[in-house]
């Protein structure tokens, strides 16, 4: 059973966090970071190929996870295979014991480390949802009977800092529409706009966990406002990091007060520590 | 129209020197090659002096008025027999459509001497930009006209997609988001912006494309 799921559904608050598969076959450096994080977190992401960057698959890696007795969220992006690979991958995951998804586009190939790649995008994010939705009914998207179906619970992400609001509430209605049940947010910067995706959200029935990036350094932050997609750094934010004497210990402060903030608007928070695994418990304000 | 762009001279060299071409007619094309400033009146000239200047001798050219056209090159090259025959190689200055009818209209070698881009929209005299990649499912019915396969560059059909910011596009970011304005289009004009769209219909881009108006009615 999807602990997530229940969770969720049962109105308490979740913690999630996020690990990256190894880039390789070593899994030792993966487990570690899961050994720091696992204790505090309902699941953890398994990312895809992140970055657009060659890694272990998250299939394999969720699965690593799961004989370890944590629960993983398999990741799934549009950008690496077609509908194909896409629907026998989904049926794999179920297969495996993999209870938990989430679909995203995936980030441009010109971005990673295979820049000629050809991205495949044959499906989106949402359709794939639908599609997920459909297996959970017992099809295939050309809706053919399946010998035996998916239980899948389906997330998506959300953007609720990328303006124009109108389109990206569209997005979420589209989303949700298309089966999802449960959002997991760029890093959120501003708390007024995720209390606005929140309160948009909850009629339709979705949950909404938001993320917090750990931006434990001026160099950070200088990387994701030059190179994470779809994400900018208030100024204010960054220069409180940057002052800081400590910045890793100002970071943690900074991301310690977000998580008390998101836990009186959202339904869980998701933490991305960025290799500062084990001050998961401060971030977390001894909690989780 | 067809966008080209001038080949790499080096490799047009190359392909001469391969056969070991001294003499070379040249064929252009009235339409698109003309209008992208590739393969017109103009460019013919300019190409025979740059061949003469490196030692090669240009039996002739013409701009066929369609080259893509296989009957209208086939004639316009017998108005050009004498200097075909005399020739040892044919370069094209169209677009690899023209360059293959000229192949098929004249039995000697026939080389590219532009490279096929994309299909373009001319913005203004000399501004081109590739708007649809001729899908065979085309969805601008429910995208304001804006093309998404062709102009968000993943090629998304519902979006935006995640790397969005201020209503700017991930990959190139200096262009808005085609799926930011196709919503304020159809919002503009009284539209729902709340349609997905299902995956895409794929089987009708496969290629080589084929139409038969004249047994079928339709394409294959
Ligand atoms: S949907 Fe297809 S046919 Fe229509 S404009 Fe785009 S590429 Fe061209
Ligand atoms: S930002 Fe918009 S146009 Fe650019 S890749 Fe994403 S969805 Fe496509």
């Amino acid at each position: 059973m999807s602990r997530l799921r229940d969770m969720l559904e049962g109105g308490e608050f979740v913690v999630t966090g996020e690990v990256a598969p190894p880039r390789g076959t070593d899994l030792a450096g993966m487990h570690a970071a899961v050994d720091l994080l696992a204790p505090h977190c309902h699941a953890l992401n398994v990312t895809d190929n992140q970055g657009a960057s060659l890694h272990l698959s998250s299939l394999a890696a969720s699965k690593a996870l799961l004989e370890r007795g944590i629960e993983p969220i398999f990741q799934q992006t549009c950008r690496d295979r077609n509908r194909l690979a896409l629907q026998s991958d989904l049926l794999a995951a179920w297969s495996l014991g993999l209870e938990n998804l989430l679909v995203v586009t995936g980030d441009d190939p010109r971005a990673g480390d295979h820049p000629h790649a050809k991205g495949v995008f044959d499906l989106d994010s949402t359709q794939l949802a639908s599609i997920a939705r459909g297996m959970n009914e017992g099809h295939d998207m050309m809706d053919r009977d399946l010998k035996g179906g998916t239980g899948f619970y389906v997330g998506a992400a959300m953007f609720p800092e990328a303006e124009p609001w109108d389109v990206q509430l569209a997005r979420i209605e589209q989303k949700i529409e298309a089966g999802v049940r449960f959002f997991q947010t760029q890093a959120i910067f501003d708390m007024d706009k995720l209390q606005r995706a929140v309160e948009a959200v909850r009629p339709l029935g979705a949950k909404v966990i938001a993320g917090v990036l750990v931006l434990k350094s001026p160099r950070v932050i200088d990387f994701v406002n030059s190179k994470l997609a779809g994400l900018m750094v208030p100024d204010a934010i960054a220069d409180r990091i940057r002052r800081a004497h400590d910045p890793a210990d100002a970071a943690i402060a900074l991301a310690a007060e977000q998580v008390a903030s998101i836990r009186d608007i959202a339904d869980g928070v998701h933490v991305m520590p960025l290799g500062l695994d084990a001050a998961i418990g401060r971030i977390l304000g001894g909690a989780g | 129209m067809i966008i080209t762009k001038p080949r790499d001279w080096a490799r047009i060299e190359e392909n001469l020197t391969s056969i070991g071409a001294r003499r070379v007619f040249l064929m252009g094309c009235g339409q698109c090659a003309t209008v992208a400033h590739t393969g017109g009146e103009k460019e013919l000239e300019e190409t025979a002096a740059r061949l003469e200047a490196g030692g090669y001798e240009v039996t002739g050219w013409t701009v066929g008025e369609v080259t893509c056209h296989l009957n209208g090159t086939k004639l316009e090259s017998r108005k050009h027999q004498a200097e075909i025959d005399s020739a040892d190689a044919v370069l094209v200055l169209a677009c690899g459509a023209g360059v293959q009818t000229t192949a098929d209209a004249i039995a000697k070698p026939v080389f590219p001497g532009l490279e096929s881009l994309f299909l373009g929209t001319v913005i203004r005299n000399g501004i081109f930009e590739e708007r649809c990649q001729t899908c065979g499912d085309c969805v601008l019915d429910k995208t304001a006209g804006i093309c998404p396969v062709t102009t968000c560059p993943k090629g998304l059909l519902n979006g935006p997609c995640g790397g969005m910011w201020n209503g700017m596009c991930e990959v190139l970011t200096d262009r808005e988001c085609t799926h930011v304005r196709i919503r304020h289009r159809l919002e503009e004009q009284g539209r729902t912006t709340r349609r997905t769209l299902a995956p895409k219909d794929f089987s009708t881009a496969l290629k080589p494309g084929g139409v038969n108006i004249r047994e079928s009615g339709g394409s294959r």
